[in-house]
């Protein structure tokens, strides 16, 4: 680099470098050849649609080209903002989507903790193979066991209510709005809880026998190990988990909502998903839907990197 | 049995404990007994109400009813084909592409790599999805099961997590001896890894058989693409707003079966897979589960 002759010099490597690369190439082209169907399928599944995002400034019409649409600016942003039910189905959303990370960030950690402390094999065993159970079962499924189990007539849960003198006549569950955020919760619940306590089974059983022995011997009970020992052993598990779903409560699904919801509850039941559904391809404004989309999206991202720079903050360390 | 007494105190918590899990278990599985005795029992009978975990009055008149229609048996035959072709497309892309990314000297590998991964933050939304889905032409097919779902960038990281810690020795050793990369992942790599393909078979197969959307969105115009998912799900909307579910190609006597006792046979007809295989491949699923979270 400092004299003349060795100029040339990285001419030459460039040159052969050059020559390199394909050569590389042609010896690599197995591997071009597995990969570059998959990367063609993930540009366009992936990466065409947010292209499909400046539709959301148009008024985009499906009879014309994508360039002969109209132009419009922000209208259907201020038109989402100025929507009432856009208020309304935000509301359901946070509402719902807060009462399920409660939930399912308490009953499975407790469902953990006890169910490492039960000591026969057989019985543990069995409730985990019933607990994990209907997380394999479709949402389609889980709502006719729900909406069985809640009916009026024969419904499992009236039946034990009556039986017990709660209450005198059946329940109408299913019609009553206010109810409707509750049922969502308990549903996911009871579908989601086996499953979800596994990760912090995995979590427990990493913990280090010898400091169960130590407490044991300083006379700790059952309840000061479990506090003192089990739950510090799972909280970077817990602090990671609750950190990703954070990110996801805007962007909460809309089966359940769809496949629970009926026409009467239709007010508590409404999210996001389903209003972009109504609006977008049901009424086929597509332009409109977008931009609700794009507004889920902006507020997840939003949500995963705050929740993410608040926990670095707190621990120095990173999630994503 | 650690050779100390134990106090009362602690048999009593441990009995509280397995009274409480014991109640959790049999809240999650009183719902799939109460349905499968309901399939089971005598339409009529059914009405009385009072059925729990056994059937009072022993039939299979629910299930011969339900097998006449055309719809469901259409459904049935869709459901399957597409959780086999689904799951064997979705195994073998996710293996390639993993095998591919867990090359070490290939040369997009820097550029491949992030394309995938960035997918795991955003989505395009439902909307311009659709869009795309109607211009490709995979409106009213049977494609748009397969295709929009060939690959998950979740699965290609898992069985990637699980060919970096095979000996890259096997590889090389395979190499010297003349063997191209695609034969050294399908006769080295693919039967080293069948562990961890069994798991994302298992989570492909799973995902394939519950979806109903994407016939709801899709395939709505074309009754031959119909899934048995989105048949019980018209089954169940068609109760909550009072209209029976029907089927023209049957002459029903709605007398004798109720719209309830079908509507029980074709849940337990639905989820009856799931309950079968799901106890043999538990081990699996629990594995993958944590596998997946580890690498996370």
């Amino acid at each position: 680099m400092k004299s003349l002759p060795t100029v040339e010099r990285p001419l030459n490597v460039n040159k052969s470098k050059a020559n390199r690369f394909w050569d590389r190439m042609k010896q690599q082209k197995y591997l071009y050849f597995m990969s570059i169907p998959f990367v063609i399928w993930v540009f366009v599944f992936s990466y065409v649609p947010l292209w499909g995002w400046l539709m959301a400034f148009q008024n985009y019409k499906p009879a014309k080209g994508f360039f002969e649409q109209k132009w419009v600016g922000f209208d259907n942003f201020i038109q989402l903002f100025g929507d009432e039910r856009f208020y309304l189905v935000l509301r359901n959303t946070l509402g719902m989507s807060i009462m399920g990370l409660i939930v399912s960030f308490t009953v499975p950690v407790i469902f953990a903790l006890l169910l490492n402390e039960i000591r026969g094999q057989f019985f543990k065993r069995s409730i985990q193979t019933i607990s994990y159970l209907p997380h394999f079962v479709s949402w389609v499924v889980v709502a006719g066991l729900v909406s069985k189990m809640l009916s009026t007539d024969g419904g499992g849960i009236n039946d034990l209510l009556m039986w017990l003198n709660i209450t005198d006549e059946p329940i109408q569950f299913m019609a009553k709005g206010s109810w409707f955020w509750g049922i969502v919760t308990m549903s996911d619940m009871w579908k989601e809880t086996g499953w979800n306590s596994i990760i912090f089974l995995a979590a427990m059983a990493g913990i280090d026998p010898e400091q169960y022995e130590a407490a044991t011997v300083d006379g700790a009970g059952r309840f000061r190990k479990m506090w003192n020992i089990t739950l510090p052993g799972i909280r970077t598990t817990f602090m990671v988990l609750f950190i990703l779903s954070i990110g996801h409560l805007i962007s909460i699904g809309f089966e359940k909502q769809f496949l629970l919801g009926n026409p009467l509850v239709v007010d508590y039941s409404e999210v996001l998903d389903l209003y972009a559904l109504k609006y977008g391809i049901q009424m086929s404004r597509f332009s409109y839907g977008t931009a609700i989309g794009i507004f889920n999206s902006v507020v997840s991202i939003i949500l995963v990197f705050s929740a993410n720079a608040i926990y670095k903050r707190i621990t120095k360390e990173s999630v994503i | 049995m650690q050779g100390t007494i134990r106090a009362k105190s602690e048999i009593i918590t441990d009995v509280i404990i397995y009274i409480v899990m014991g109640l959790a278990g049999l809240i999650t599985i009183y719902p799939f007994l109460n349905v499968l005795a309901i399939s089971f029992n005598e339409s009529m009978d059914t009405v009385k109400g009072g059925i729990t975990v056994l059937p009072r009055e022993f039939t299979l008149q629910n299930y011969i009813t339900i097998f006449q229609y055309k719809t469901l048996l259409t459904g049935f035959q869709n459901s399957v084909l597409r959780t086999i072709i689904g799951t064997v497309v979705g195994v073998l892309s996710a293996s390639m592409m993993a095998f591919v990314l867990s090359r070490r000297e290939f040369q997009a590998r820097k550029l491949f790599s992030p394309l995938f991964a960035m997918t795991m933050y955003f989505s395009g939304g439902m909307i311009p999805i659709y869009m795309l889905i109607k211009n490709l032409g995979l409106m009213s097919s049977f494609w748009v099961y397969i295709i929009p779902l060939i690959l998950s960038v979740w699965n290609i990281f898992v069985v990637r997590s699980y060919i970096d810690g095979l000996p890259y020795a096997l590889q090389e050793s395979a190499k010297i001896d003349g063997a191209n990369d695609f034969t050294i992942f399908w006769r080295v790599i693919l039967p080293l890894c069948q562990p961890v393909l069994a798991t994302i078979a298992l989570f492909i197969a799973v995902q394939h058989w519950n979806s109903w959307f994407d016939t709801y969105l899709y395939n709505q115009q074309a009754a031959q693409f119909t899934t048995l998912q989105y048949e019980l799900m018209k089954v169940l909307q068609s109760t909550q707003s009072g209209s029976n579910y029907r089927d023209a190609s049957v002459q029903q006597n709605l007398a004798a079966v109720s719209p309830e006792s079908i509507r029980m046979a074709i849940t337990m007809v639905v989820t009856l897979p799931i309950l079968v295989v799901y106890p043999f491949l538990q081990k699996y699923f629990v594995k993958g589960m944590t596998l997946g979270s580890v690498k996370s």
